[in-house]
């Protein structure tokens, strides 16, 4: 059997029952919501129409874009309600998701919902009161039974819909099957991509079909039936929990990743050396840029590897170049207080913003640096999703004049696709990836120093900030990794063919660092 | 007995079924025909009997009590209702149909199965065969049985009926109102039916009411109605089944 099928099935019961728990939770709660909701707005139009028309509203934003503004939102929540009441609340992962799912969940049932209500015979509503129905039994006998089939197709819209918008929670650090796709895509691992589609889809099949038997059991008024799929449905939810209930005795540590290969290998390193100490430990991965740092300082996660000049520019939100040692030293003072978080110390490489062109066409248009860029108005750059709204962006484009470029955006991996095949004439890359050496890219010079340092340094939140056991096994990766072994790494989970894993690649890593 | 005193209803708007100044009186045991052409506003009387419909002004005395100051819920459980097609639930069975209003008011569940059993055989349908059917897999006379067996199932003393032979075929109409003309007798009801078909009304009804635009133009028995005709509205109402009448004389004569 394939090396990353096997993987992807091992994998299988933790996300697999995480992205249940989810769905199910999001879809439950959508309809305790929805069904009052609709009842309501079937009975009174002036507050119908403002509900029906912002839950239509809610379900035009994006669902990657809903679940992340949940976190910021939560965040701040959470911080009001520690200041008032001393209680905060974990702003990451399952919180957030959920909120946001149910809000997908409830178009399609309170939209189902009202129609059906709206559309039943007034020639039955009269009966149920001529035959001296007050309105609530009215309510219970009669319309809602009548409503039900279209009741519960909106609920099997909405299950199919939420099964798959749960795979979008992976970023905002709630495991689901979207780890399989967002990880397949960064290490170009398509079966682990296909595995996290086709078992969403498996999944949405299964919880549609034992709807609809549940469906047409109750309009047959079929007991045995119902109660079959009743049961096909707990036993889902149970086995989605077993996993959990099995070996969940405290969470043990967590270690963080942001969603590219890097930080899945070197979360996979500190993991392993954890483990080596004693330590139950999980891991997040995939999570959004500056949505990691955060989450370190709510202790959702305990550690892991961020870069200075991201954590100097979106964080301490500085414009100014300092120079390498200073900006380092900046930044361990004010992370330790204003989070809490110990920088234990950098790795020994630089993941850095650069712009690289294709070697042949840069010799051809005499393109050495980012000045030379300036004189050939006509070329294209593509950047990944972020490059574009940084400060180093904003401060290469003044520096050489760059900002009224023509710009494309990119999945970071379709990058240097998008450079080969000369859709973009450059592109931005990081200087620790593998491919600049292997698809022979020239990195364009920064002679006006616009563009920050960015040495990976290793990041301890305040839980295990004084916790020697911890800090102990972690310190010998300070100043081990250089440049060209991270590439190397890199490298091996990048290319097309002997591709490794990250926990492969981890081991490989650990092997090779000087102790 | 079934009291309408000097009742008033308007409907904004067109003007269409509502009831000016209205006094009428059904007494205890009487079989009474509401007739009138649509929009003359019977079906509004009839509303206000158990409060479907709330009159302006006027009062309505049920068996002597004021319906304004009865629960409007205890009064129509109290009071059986035949709804124009039946008005059966789609989503219960023929038993279940019958034993709602029993259910409503706290019956014990062998008494309601014991009464849908009775009330079956009353309407003349076989109880094996269709206490489990729906609504749906029912003709429409069979559906009319057991809108009559839902309406009369709480034991009212009360029967409203609201053109409920309007869908059916000649021949079904004919053997359903038998019927319910002798239910009516055998239970001791006082009943008010709406039609709009003077034969009908003249072979069922005790009296007749005939209504226009609101107003009772004339109440008396089928032979007030034909000897003496209150206008010329009445005499033509009449005219339909008096020639009706002669024409099947001469054929069957023949």
């Amino acid at each position: 059997m394939n090396q990353s099928f096997r993987e992807a099935w091992m994998l299988l019961p933790d996300y697999l029952g995480q992205h249940v728990i989810l769905s199910v939770s999001a879809l439950i709660l959508g309809v305790a919501i929805s069904v009052p909701l609709g009842i309501i707005a079937a009975r009174n139009k002036t507050i119908g129409a403002p509900v029906l028309g912002l839950v239509s509203v809610i379900q035009t934003i994006p669902g990657l874009a809903l679940l992340a503004l949940f976190y910021p939102l939560l965040l701040a929540l959470s911080s009001v309600t520690r200041d008032l009441f001393g209680v905060s609340f974990r702003a990451l992962g399952f919180l957030p998701a959920l909120l946001a799912l149910t809000l997908y969940a409830m178009l399609p049932i309170l939209r189902n919902l009202v129609t059906a209500l709206n559309g039943l015979d007034p020639a039955i509503l009269m009966a149920a009161k001529g035959v001296g129905m007050t309105p609530r039994q009215s309510l219970y006998k009669v319309e809602l039974p009548l409503a039900a089939p279209q009741l519960l197709a909106g609920i099997r819209t909405a299950t199919v819909w939420v099964v798959g918008i749960t795979t979008l929670s992976t970023p905002i650090g709630q495991t689901s099957l979207g780890n399989y796709i967002f990880t397949g895509l960064q290490t170009e691992n398509w079966i682990f991509v296909l595995f996290g589609c086709v078992a969403a889809a498996a999944l949405a099949l299964v919880l549609d079909s034992l709807l609809a038997m549940a469906g047409a059991a109750f309009s047959a008024g079929s007991r045995p039936r119902l109660l079959l799929a009743g049961a096909g449905l707990i036993v889902l939810i149970v086995a989605a929990l077993a996993p959990g209930l099995i070996h969940a005795p405290g969470r043990g540590v967590v270690i963080g990743a942001k969603n590219f290969d890097e930080q899945y290998i070197l979360a996979d390193v500190m993991s392993d050396r954890l483990r080596q100490a004693g330590f139950a430990v999980s891991q997040k991965i995939d999570l959004g840029s500056t949505v990691a740092l955060k989450a370190l300082a709510a202790s959702d996660i305990d550690a892991y590897v961020d870069y200075s000049g991201t954590l100097w520019g979106d964080a301490m939100h500085r414009a100014d170049m300092p120079g390498r040692e200073a900006m380092l030293g900046q930044l361990k003072t004010w992370l330790a207080q204003t989070y809490g978080v110990v920088q234990v110390g950098p790795l020994g490489f630089e993941n850095a913003y650069v712009f690289a062109m294709r070697t042949d066409r840069a010799k051809a248009l005499h393109i050495r640096s980012l000045a030379d860029v300036a004189l050939h108005p006509e070329l294209t750059i593509g950047g990944d999703f972020e490059i574009f709204s940084r400060p180093e962006w904003r401060r290469v484009a003044s520096a050489y004049g760059l900002s009224t470029m023509r710009r494309r955006q990119y999945q970071p991996d379709f990058l240097y696709r998008a450079v080969m095949s000369g859709d973009a004439d450059l592109v931005s890359a990081f200087s620790s990836d593998g491919r600049i050496a292997r698809y022979g890219l020239t990195i364009l010079d920064d002679p006006r120093s616009a563009l920050p340092p960015y040495d990976a340094v290793l990041l301890v939140g305040p839980a295990h900030a004084h916790d020697p056991r911890f800090l102990e096994s972690l310190s010998p990766l300070i100043g081990a990794i250089p440049l060209s072994l991270m590439q190397q790494g890199n490298l091996m989970v990048d290319r097309d063919q002997d591709k490794r894993t990250p926990a492969e690649t981890a081991q490989w890593l650990e092997a090779r660092i000087a102790h | 007995m079934i009291e309408i005193c000097d009742v008033s209803k308007a409907y904004a708007g067109s003007g269409n079924e509502g009831v000016s100044r209205l006094s009428l009186t059904i007494g205890q045991g009487e079989f009474m025909a509401l007739i009138g052409p649509s929009g003359s506003g019977k079906t509004t009387t009839l509303n206000m009997v158990n409060r479907l419909v709330e009159p302006d002004s006027g009062i309505i005395r049920v068996e002597g009590r004021d319906v304004a100051e009865t629960d409007p819920v205890q009064l129509r459980r109290g009071i059986g209702y035949v709804f124009q097609e039946a008005g059966l639930f789609p989503h219960m069975t023929v038993a279940e149909n019958i034993a709602v209003t029993p259910r409503l008011m706290g019956w014990e569940d062998a008494k309601i199965q014991a009464r849908i059993e009775e009330l079956l055989v009353l309407v003349r349908l076989d109880p094996g065969v269709f206490r489990e059917r729906r609504p749906q897999g029912l003709s429409g006379g069979q559906r009319q049985r057991v809108a009559l067996a839902r309406a009369l199932a709480a034991k009212p003393h009360i029967l409203l009926l609201d053109e409920p032979f309007g869908a059916l075929d000649p021949v079904t109409r004919e053997a359903v109102a038998a019927d319910v003309r002798d239910i009516h007798k055998s239970l001791g009801l006082t009943t008010l039916m709406v039609t709009h078909d003077m034969t009908e009304a003249l072979l069922l009804a005790d009296r007749i009411a005939v209504m226009r635009k609101g107003t009772l133009v004339q109440t008396g028995t089928p032979q007030d109605l034909a000897r003496h005709p209150a206008d010329a509205f009445v005499a033509q109402l009449m005219e339909t089944p008096r020639r009706r009448a002669q024409a099947l004389a001469r054929t069957l004569s023949l």
